[in-house]
């Protein structure tokens, strides 16, 4: 850890396993770092209603929206030309010309233009990693206050032109002759004018992300009621949650969307069991996953202002919970190992065993529901005595949840899932549930952060409430 | 920004045109601009008593160009007549008189503003006639200037002093291009109470405002106003004008809180909000309001109970929470929008008007209640005002409303605003209880 002669800090794990670090390491801190980790805490958030694709924000661009997120966070925060440390988000379906579209958001928002601000992609998962990354920076010192965000329409999807044609464009600038240009020009056949449009099939299968869960779905044996009945409890929770102002201070309209459009109140599990199924046809064996009980396309965009404590109680704002600690996994999906979208199954455990915890430690469990299945095939897997063995390494198996505790102000099947800003919705979401919870048992409710990811991948966190 | 017939009238051949044929002939009125000068023109001050040389020798400190007698031919921004110590009918006539022979050389957007006492609190039945009869001479005053000058009255207490804080304050609101839209008007300074600003450009300054129904209009108005004389703001709105809500607060450096005022807990909710954010409170307006038309014979309970609910209920709540908390005890200044509608009467809005007229019962009421912590509450009662709202009144209905005042045309949400930031402001201490109209002196509803 030596540069140029001088020690350069290395960061410390920022929980109680601390104490067990390496003696030796701690001497190597400069002065000016503190030996001791401080809190990264979360102040707040501020999302837009998500919108199904095609639906409210069909003409809204990713820059829009995360401006407006950020804009209704400013607001309610009373940011109005504040620099803040640094805003870190992202998108998935992410347009070539936005390859700085935090900082153009940003620098249309309220905020300081002295903000800096940088993108970040990690799928499913980027509103999350944003949220670790900043909270990192702030524990570390390196600065103050974030704001952590994610934005995706899959309406203003970006659409690429085919290999051919770009082959040919290229080469076309690159000719110096009309007659060279001729040449190059005469490569063009008709079938390279059809655009590329993006797709939600994994590269390295050509599965769609349904089609993947399919699988898994049935490895776990997940019933279709088992399945619909989450679906169902997120519509009743979410709704539930609406009504009773749970969102006054979390949300801001946009568009005229004050709710999320693919909220469905009055769903019921009858209603559910109508729909027929869309993947896993082809399976042989029962195809149970419709479009009522896995995630639509959606649009939308989230936001999270964390900051160190110093920096919250010195502007007079509130500080909800403590981002404690992420964990980052992934699967072979690709040879068949494990499901396209099972990493999270292997995340917490990993996790919660750097933290001496066990899934009876926590108040809320916030998992991403991608499709009912993955929520229940994750669950299936961590109560698998074979799994936890076999896979997890432990005695027997890793544990199972209290199901009153999970997502219980709705999740993605009823608010839709804008990729990069389910992240942020779920942390600002937990963060208030935690803060209003207060003490449990003589110690802080705690949150359990689990979203899967594109590419087999999925990114865990604990929140804790202050 | 004036209605297109009265820029087509200010000037040129629409002005000569309009003349001729006698059509109505408003001017864009004269609205105030941080850094100009509280009144173009010089300020007769008429009258011979003691209160007149006081007033004289303030407006002298004030750097303004006073005259105690009038100078033929020469343009006046204002005339202030006063007649603080009239026993009998009698009394009238010579300072009446003599201000009247300077009502032609009235500047355009000038100012006649009469210091008088309250009847009600006279004991000699002469005195009381006397007193009283500035009302009527005044308010038909009003209706003879033209070319946006405006007449307003200044009634003083027994006991209240011509240079108390309170008729200093009014004076200068009435003097301003601040009361553009207020016309034919009284302010009744009940006590020597209040305070002049350090700063008259930020009268507001070190104070925390909470502004309901701020998301637009007149409330987005109110915002901007109370932030150009230095409030910091807290700005409420329901959850689904969210996002109209951000903007202004973004636009006026405040924070904005989504919240239904009609929730049992929205006075708690905003005390604890501004407690968390600033440690205090001192101004609440109450804007947010709601219509729901319909004739008397047609109206069902919904309708009814949504504007009850919102636009009196919600502020008696608001209001009883406020009065017990301890963040909202250091010269504490409510002020509710009230309507000409609950004064005259409106059809097709008997419940808008029940409820509007209820706040005006509500703020009679609190005045003693808040006075007691040394704080103040009045209402603002507009006329037609310039809004998205008006702008969907069918066009001839619309013309003829704008039109039915004093001042031929329709007041923009800023002249609201002024009236209520002056009225928020500890300048107006010694002011509660009352009810001011910004409508121009609208023919309807006295």
């Amino acid at each position: 850890m030596s540069v140029n002669g001088q020690s350069v800090p290395r960061p410390q794990p920022a929980t109680a396993s601390a104490a067990a670090a390496p003696a030796a390491e701690t001497t190597q801190h400069v002065d000016a770092v503190p030996a001791q980790l401080r809190k990264a805490v979360v102040v707040g958030g501020n999302r837009i209603p998500f919108a199904r694709t095609g639906g409210a924000y069909t003409k809204s661009s990713n820059q829009d929206m995360l401006t407006a997120a950020l804009d209704g966070l400013i607001a309610r925060f009373g940011l109005q030309d504040e620099r803040i440390g640094e805003v870190a988000a992202g998108a998935v379906l992410k347009h070539s010309r936005d390859f700085n579209l935090t900082r153009e958001a940003v620098l249309g928002s309220a905020l300081s233009a002295e903000t800096p601000a940088y993108d970040l992609q990690q799928a499913c998962a980027t509103g999350l990693e944003t949220v670790l990354g900043l909270a990192n920076k702030i524990k570390l010192g390196q600065i103050d206050s974030a704001i952590a965000g994610g934005v995706d329409s899959a309406s203003d999807a970006p659409i690429a032109v085919s290999e051919g044609l770009r082959e040919v464009l290229l080469d076309l600038n690159r000719a110096k002759t009309v007659s060279r240009k001729l040449q190059v020009l005469s490569r063009l056949r008709p079938k390279d004018l059809a655009p590329d449009a993006p797709n939600t099939g994994e590269p390295r299968t050509g599965l769609s992300m349904g089609e993947h869960q399919a699988l898994t779905t049935a490895q776990w044996k997940i019933t279709r009621e088992a399945q619909d009945e989450l679906a169902f409890n997120s519509h009743r929770n979410l709704a539930a949650a609406y009504d009773a102002g749970f969102f006054d201070d979390l949300l801001t309209p946009y568009r005229g969307l004050s709710r999320d459009s693919n909220l469905r109140a009055d769903t019921s599990p009858e209603k559910l069991a109508t729909l027929k199924p869309v993947f896993g046809k082809n399976l042989g064996a029962e195809a149970t996953m419709t479009a009522g009980n896995s995630t639509p396309l959606t649009d939308g965009a989230s936001t999270v202002l964390l900051s160190s404590e110093e920096w919250a109680d010195a502007h007079d704002l509130p500080k909800l919970a403590a981002v404690i600690d992420g964990e980052a996994a992934a699967v072979d999906f690709v040879h068949g190992k494990d499901g396209l979208l099972m990493a999270p199954a292997f995340a917490v455990p990993r996790l919660l065993a750097r933290h001496n915890l066990t899934l009876a430690d926590f108040d809320f469990f916030e998992i991403h529901e991608a499709f009912a299945g993955t929520v229940l095939s994750t669950l299936a897997a961590w109560e698998d005595e074979e799994f936890g063995r076999t896979r997890l390494g432990l005695d027997g198996a890793f544990g199972s949840i209290d199901r009153a505790k999970l997502n219980v102000n709705g999740s993605s099947l009823a608010a839709g899932h804008p990729f990069a800003a389910t992240g942020g919705r779920i942390v600002a979401s937990l963060a208030k549930m935690l803060h209003d919870k207060g003490q449990v048992n003589g110690r802080p409710a705690r949150g359990l952060v689990s979203i899967c990811a594109a590419g087999g991948q999925g990114v865990v966190a604990i929140l804790e409430a202050l | 920004m004036s209605d297109k017939y009265t820029r087509l009238v200010s000037g040129g051949l629409g002005k000569d045109l309009a003349k001729r044929l006698g059509l109505p002939q408003p001017v864009v009125l004269r609205r105030h601009e941080p850094g100009r000068p509280l009144i173009d023109g010089p300020v007769l001050v008429q009258g011979s008593t003691g209160g007149a040389d006081e007033l004289a020798a303030t407006l002298l400190d004030w750097n303004l160009d006073v005259r105690r007698h009038a100078i033929p031919k020469e343009k006046l921004g204002a005339i202030i007549l006063v007649l603080d110590e009239l026993a009998h009918p009698g009394d009238l006539e010579k300072p009446v008189l003599t201000a009247a022979a300077s009502l032609r050389d009235l500047a355009p957007n000038a100012r006649v503003i009469t210091v008088s006492r309250t009847a009600g609190s006279a004991t000699e039945p002469a005195t009381a006639a006397t007193r009283q009869g500035v009302d009527g001479l005044l308010r038909s005053l009003a209706k003879e200037l033209r070319a946006g000058a405006t007449g307003n009255g200044i009634l003083l207490a027994d006991g209240t002093r011509a240079t108390s804080p309170a008729a200093l304050g009014a004076l200068r609101f009435f003097l301003s291009g601040r009361s553009a839209f207020v016309d034919g008007q009284f302010l009744t300074v009940s006590s020597g109470a209040g305070q002049l600003p350090d700063d008259v450009e930020k009268p507001l300054a070190g104070k925390v405002a909470v502004v309901t129904g701020a998301a637009r209009g007149i409330g987005a108005a109110i915002a901007r106003t109370l932030h150009r004389d230095g409030a910091t703001l807290i700005l409420v709105d329901i959850p689904a004008a969210g996002d109209h809500l951000a903007a202004v607060a973004n636009e006026v450096h405040g924070t904005a809180l989504q919240l239904d005022i009609s929730r049992d807990d929205a006075g708690q909710r905003i005390i604890d909000h501004a407690a968390a954010r600033h440690g205090r409170l001192d101004i609440m307006i109450h804007n947010a309001g709601i219509t729901r038309d319909k004739l008397l014979a047609n109206m069902d309970a919904g309708r009814w109970n949504a504007v009850i609910a919102v636009n009196i209920a919600a502020q008696l709540r608001i209001n009883e929470a406020l009065l017990a908390s301890e963040h909202f005890r250091d010269s504490p200044r409510i002020v509710s929008v009230a309507s000409t509608s609950g004064i005259a009467g409106n059809r097709g809005q008997t419940n808008y008007a029940a409820s509007k007229a209820g706040v005006i019962g509500m703020v009679r009421a609190t005045a003693a209640l808040i006075g007691e912590r040394g704080g103040s509450i009045n209402a603002v009662a507009p006329g037609f005002i310039e809004t998205e709202m008006t702008a969907r009144i069918p066009f001839a209905t619309r013309e003829v409303a704008r039109r039915l005042n004093s001042l031929q045309q329709g007041g923009q949400p800023r002249d609201v605003a002024e009236a209520i930031a002056f009225l928020a402001s500890d300048a107006a201490g010694g002011i509660s209880g009352e009810v001011l109209r910004v409508c121009g002196q609208n023919l309807v509803g006295a």
